[in-house]
């Protein structure tokens, strides 16, 4: 009848089968998008706000959103949070400052050096400065 | 205090309330319709050891939990759509008992009633279009190359610039589509673009449409989806789905999630 129509995906598999490296009828993630993102939101006796839920949140979000736009929906916490970047922001930001505030004390000459390397051969050069050897 | 929860799958406006024949929900129990206010609630039993609030918060993180848990929740709403105009609910709504249910259908009933005569004899069809600049076929210009070095930085050059321009033109054309389908649907929402690791393809989301479309038109709209096909840009159809994405206005109004890309 109509050869042209275009191959469909049914999102209903009656056997879904396990998920694997093929296309499978009922995409888990079209389907999760569904029932996670859409539908009628009703407030339940059992109130569990799946966003709410942290590891869901990151997990789902993280996928069901791409990164830039979980970030314009202001959930991007995780960037803070030290243990999930696995850095401690809080001395990065620190570390940063530092590293800037001495770039502009020494006229920005090597503001990309590390901070302590530079402060010590800033200290040794002075050091040269009163005995030429060492 | 009961330790059986009633989890809420749907509701319908069906004049036969009786759900499918071996419809199992998400713990593999039977599927109940409660009938209340002239609708319907499709509903089974859970334990609320599995799903309290407590376990929930738990096994809601557990990925094959989830999974497994939204397939069942997805398969009673899909049957449920199948024979009747059907809001789908989101996944893990729980009630105490059914008398809250009939309480819901009660003082929300001008709401549902609202929403499922908006989605009556509509289906929901999604489209994806992919951004494929790296399948993007060149032009065939016909190529006089002086010598292999300088063909080749040709080619180089022309391949970067194509891939910047099917990009481009990727995005326009997502846009185009989504005009076009939505002038054969009765309505259309924009929803954020997947990531690779969801859609499981490398290629860019530029487009992750859905759009409700009168049952008769079915066939008219995956032709129409057919037609727009072209160089540099996958459309994907996915459908009929039950009218998950027209049916959230019940509560909050969310408008158009609009995504252009990076």
């Amino acid at each position: 009848m109509t050869e042209s129509r275009p191959v469909v995906r049914q999102p209903y598999s009656p056997t879904p089968s396990p998920a694997g490296a093929g296309r499978e009828p009922a995409n888990l993630g079209d389907i999760l998008e569904r029932v996670l993102d859409r539908g009628i939101v009703i407030a339940g006796d059992i109130r569990v706000n799946l966003l709410d839920i942290e590891l869901l949140t990151i997990k789902l979000r993280l996928i069901i959103a791409s990164v830039d736009t979980a970030k314009e929906m202001g959930i991007d916490w995780w960037e803070h949070d030290p243990f999930l970047t696995g850095k401690n922001q809080e001395l990065l930001e620190e570390n940063r400052r530092l590293r800037d505030r001495l770039a502009a004390v020494e006229g920005a000459r090597t503001p990309r050096r590390e901070l302590a390397p530079e402060a010590d051969r800033t200290r040794k050069r002075s050091r040269e400065a009163e005995e030429p050897d060492e | 205090m009961s330790d059986v929860g009633t989890y809420l799958y749907a509701v319908a406006l069906a004049e036969d309330p009786a759900p499918s024949e071996g419809l199992t929900g998400v713990t593999g129990g039977p599927v109940r319709a409660i009938s209340h206010a002239g609708l319907v609630a499709y509903v089974s039993a859970v334990p609320l050891t599995e799903f309290g609030e407590e376990p929930l918060r738990r096994s809601l993180e557990d990925m094959d939990w989830l999974g497994e848990t939204a397939r069942a929740h997805h398969r009673v709403v899909e049957a449920v759509a199948a024979k009747a105009p059907t809001a789908p609910v989101r996944l893990v709504t729980v009630y105490r008992d059914d008398a809250q249910i009939r309480s819901l259908l009660e003082q929300r009933h001008d709401d549902f009633v609202d929403v499922l005569s908006r989605i009556a004899g509509r289906q929901e069809w999604g489209v994806k279009v992919y951004a494929a600049p790296s399948e993007a076929p060149q032009p065939e210009e016909p190529a006089a190359p002086s010598s292999p070095g300088t063909a080749y930085l040709k080619k180089r050059q022309a391949s970067l610039h194509t891939r910047e321009e099917a990009w481009r033109q990727a995005v326009a054309r997502a846009e185009q589509i989504h005009d076009v389908l939505g002038s054969v649907a009765v309505a259309s929402h924009r929803h954020r673009a997947q990531d690779p690791q969801l859609s499981g393809r490398e290629e860019w989301m530029v487009l992750n449409g859905a759009y409700l479309v009168d049952e008769e038109r079915g066939g008219e709209f995956g032709q129409v989806v057919e037609g727009l096909r072209g160089e540099g840009i996958e459309v994907e159809l996915t459908g009929p789905w039950a009218p998950y994405s027209f049916t959230t206005a019940v509560e909050t109004g969310e408008s158009e999630a609009r995504d252009d890309g990076p």
